[in-house]
C-alpha cells in the first residue's frame, strides 16, 4: 500500500528526533565531565 | 540511584518495544484510513506527554515566582479552590448538562484533583533552584515531544485527508504552544544566568495565560471559517484504545527517563558553573 | 494611588518631551512606516473585493512590524543613558514606570497608525462596508494589546544578548490571538459580513488579562538579578 511509506516516515521521524536530543545530552554530559575533571586537577 | 535509573531504562526499552509491536502488528487495521492510521499510536501519546510536561513547567514557574512571597498563599488557595470546585461541580445537574459530549463528570473531577495534587507534590519535592532546573527540563523535553506531534501530524494528514496542514483547533494550539516554549528556550539561552530563572518563569506564566485566549480565538475563527477537522472525535474501538494506552505508558516512561537525565545534567552543569575558578 | 498616577504622568511627560525634542525616532519611524505601506502595496495588489478580505491582515502585520521597530528604538535610548538602572534604584513604584512606558509607546504607535492608515486606504481604495466606526475600538484595543506585551517583553529583552531579535521572538507567539482578533475584526468590518463583536470582546479580554499580568510581574523582572 502506498500510504505505508508515510507510516514508516512518521515512526522513523519520531525516533530520529528522540535520538538527536539524547545524543546532544550525551555530548553535554561528556563535556561537563571533562570540565569537572579539569577543575578537579586545577584545584590540586 | 544510578542502579534504579539503569533498571528503569531497561524496563522502558522493553515497554517501548512491546508497544511498537502492539501498534504495528496487534492493533486492528482501521477501516477507512488503513495502516497509516497506526501513526495515531505515536502521535497522540506524544501530544499528551508534551502537554503534561508543559503543565509541569507552568507549575514550576509559578512556584518559583511566588516562593517566599505573600502571593504564594493566594496561589495555594486558588489551587485548592480549583481542586474542590472541579471535584464537586461536574456532578451538580446544572453543570453536568453543560459538559460537552463524551466528557464524563468523573474525569473532570479526577483532572481537577490531579492538578491540585501535582501542584502540591511538586511544591513539596522541589524548591528554589531545583524548581528552576525542573522548569528548564520539562520545557526542553516538552518541546521535543511537541516537535514529534507537529511532524507526525502532517505526515498522517497528507495521505488521509490530502492536506499537510489546516488551522484547526488541535494543530493550531499545538503549534502555538511549541512557538511559546521555543521562545522560552531561546530566552533562557540568551540571558545571563543570574536573571534567567525569573525572566523565564515570567514568560512561562504569560504563555499559560495565552493558551485559553488562543483556544477561543481559534474557536471563533472556526465558527466563521468551517474547515476539515483532523482526527475527528467519536468513540474508539476498545482494542485500539488498549494499544493507545500501552503506547502512552511506554512514552510516559520514556519522558520520565529523559527528564531524569536532563535534570541530572542540569545539576551537573550548575555545579561546574559555580565551581570556584582558579 | 495618587502617587502612582503622578509618577506615571511625570515619567510619561518626560518621555514625550524627550521624544519631541529629538524628533529623530519619530521622523525615522514615520518614514519607515511609509516604506512598509509602499512595499506591502507593491507586493500585494488585489482587486477591490479581495482587498477588503486581506487588508485587515496586511495593515495589522505592517503595524506589528512598525511597532516592534519603534519599541526596540526607544528602549535602546534608555539603555544608552543608563536610565533603567536609575529606575531600579529609585523608590518609585515599578508599576508607574511600566504604565508610563506603555502609555508612551501607545501614543507613539497610534501616531504611526494614524499616518499609515490613510495611505493604506488610498493605495487599496478601501471603503468599509460594515460599521466603520467600530474600527476605532479595534484599533485602540489592538494597539494596546501589542504595546502592553511589547513593553513587558522589551524590558525582559534588555537583559539578553541579541536584544533586538529577542523582542519580536517573545512577542509574536504570545500576540497570536490578539493579532487574529485585530485582523478578523478589521476584515469583518471592511467586508461587512459577520459579527465583529466576539473579536472585540476577545481583544478586550486579552488586554485586561495581560495588562494585569504585566503590572503584577513587572516589578519582579525589573529587579531580577
Amino acid at each position: 500500500m502506498n500510504s505505508l511509506k508515510y507510516l514508516y516516515a512518521a515512526y522513523i521521524a519520531t525516533w530520529l528526533i528522540h535520538a538527536v536530543y539524547l545524543g546532544s545530552m550525551v555530548r553535554s554530559y561528556a563535556r561537563l565531565r571533562q570540565q569537572m575533571k579539569e577543575l578537579g586537577k586545577g584545584e590540586k | 540511584m544510578k542502579r534504579a535509573f539503569h533498571i528503569f531504562a531497561v524496563v522502558t526499552a522493553v515497554l517501548l518495544a512491546y508497544a511498537l509491536y502492539q501498534a504495528l502488528v496487534v492493533a486492528p487495521t482501521e477501516q477507512t484510513m488503513g495502516d497509516v492510521q497506526r501513526i495515531f499510536y505515536y502521535h497522540v501519546p506524544s501530544a499528551w506527554t508534551a502537554f503534561l510536561l508543559f503543565f509541569f513547567n507552568f507549575i514550576a514557574s509559578i512556584q518559583y515566582l511566588t516562593e517566599g512571597k505573600p502571593a504564594r498563599r493566594a496561589v495555594n488557595w486558588i489551587v485548592i479552590a480549583i481542586g474542590i470546585v472541579g471535584a464537586i461541580a461536574p456532578f451538580i445537574p446544572q453543570v453536568k448538562q453543560q459538559l460537552p459530549v463524551g466528557m464524563y463528570p468523573s474525569s473532570v473531577a479526577t483532572t481537577a484533583l490531579a492538578i491540585a495534587g501535582l501542584y502540591f507534590l511538586i511544591g513539596k519535592l522541589f524548591s528554589g533552584q531545583a524548581l528552576d532546573a525542573l522548569a528548564v527540563t520539562t520545557a526542553e523535553v516538552g518541546v521535543v515531544f511537541c516537535t514529534i506531534v507537529l511532524v507526525t501530524g502532517p505526515i498522517w494528514a497528507r495521505p488521509v485527508w490530502g492536506i499537510w496542514w489546516t488551522w484547526d483547533m488541535r494543530l493550531t494550539l499545538t503549534l502555538v504552544l511549541w512557538l511559546i516554549y521555543v521562545s522560552y528556550l531561546v530566552l533562557r539561552r540568551f540571558s545571563d544566568s543570574g536573571q534567567t530563572p525569573v525572566l523565564a518563569a515570567a514568560l512561562a506564566v504569560f504563555g499559560a495565560l495565552d493558551v485559553p485566549l488562543v483556544y477561543f480565538s481559534i474557536w471563533f475563527f472556526r465558527t466563521q471559517h468551517p474547515q476539515p477537522v483532523i482526527g475527528g472525535g467519536g468513540s474508539i474501538d476498545p482494542r485500539m484504545l488498549h494499544v493507545l494506552l500501552i503506547n502512552w505508558l511506554a512514552f510516559s516512561c520514556l519522558a520520565f527517563l529523559i527528564c531524569w537525565s536532563r535534570y541530572r545534567l542540569e545539576h551537573l552543569r550548575r555545579e561546574v558553573e559555580e565551581a570556584p575558578l582558579c | 494611588m495618587n502617587l502612582l498616577w503622578s509618577i506615571t504622568l511625570a515619567t510619561l511627560t518626560k518621555d514625550i518631551r524627550l521624544e519631541w525634542r529629538s524628533k529623530d525616532a519619530l521622523n525615522s519611524m514615520l518614514f519607515f512606516s511609509l516604506l512598509v505601506v509602499v512595499i506591502f502595496s507593491f507586493s500585494f495588489d488585489p482587486n477591490a473585493e479581495e482587498s477588503r478580505q486581506i487588508a485587515g491582515g496586511l495593515i495589522w502585520v505592517a503595524f506589528l512590524f512598525a511597532a516592534v521597530v519603534a519599541l526596540n528604538q526607544t528602549w535602546a535610548r534608555e539603555l544608552r543613558n543608563q536610565v533603567l538602572d536609575a529606575y531600579r534604584v529609585s523608590p518609585a513604584p515599578a508599576n508607574a514606570l511600566f504604565m508610563a512606558k506603555a502609555l508612551g509607546y501607545f501614543l507613539f504607535v497610534i501616531i504611526l497608525e494614524a499616518v499609515m492608515t490613510p495611505l493604506f486606504i488610498a493605495f487599496y481604495n478601501l471603503r468599509a462596508l460594515g460599521s466603520a466606526w467600530l474600527l476605532i475600538p479595534v484599533a485602540i484595543l489592538g494597539t494596546w494589546a501589542l504595546v502592553v506585551n511589547g513593553t513587558f517583553f522589551a524590558a525582559i529583552s534588555l537583559r539578553t544578548r541579541s536584544r533586538e531579535i529577542m523582542l519580536p521572538l517573545l512577542l509574536f507567539p504570545i500576540a497570536l490571538p490578539a493579532v487574529q482578533g485585530m485582523v478578523e475584526a478589521t476584515r469583518i468590518i471592511l467586508s461587512g459580513d459577520g459579527a465583529a463583536r466576539p473579536w472585540i470582546v476577545l481583544l478586550l479580554t486579552y488586554d485586561v488579562v495581560f495588562t494585569t499580568a504585566s503590572l503584577a510581574l513587572f516589578e519582579t523582572i525589573l529587579h531580577a538579578e
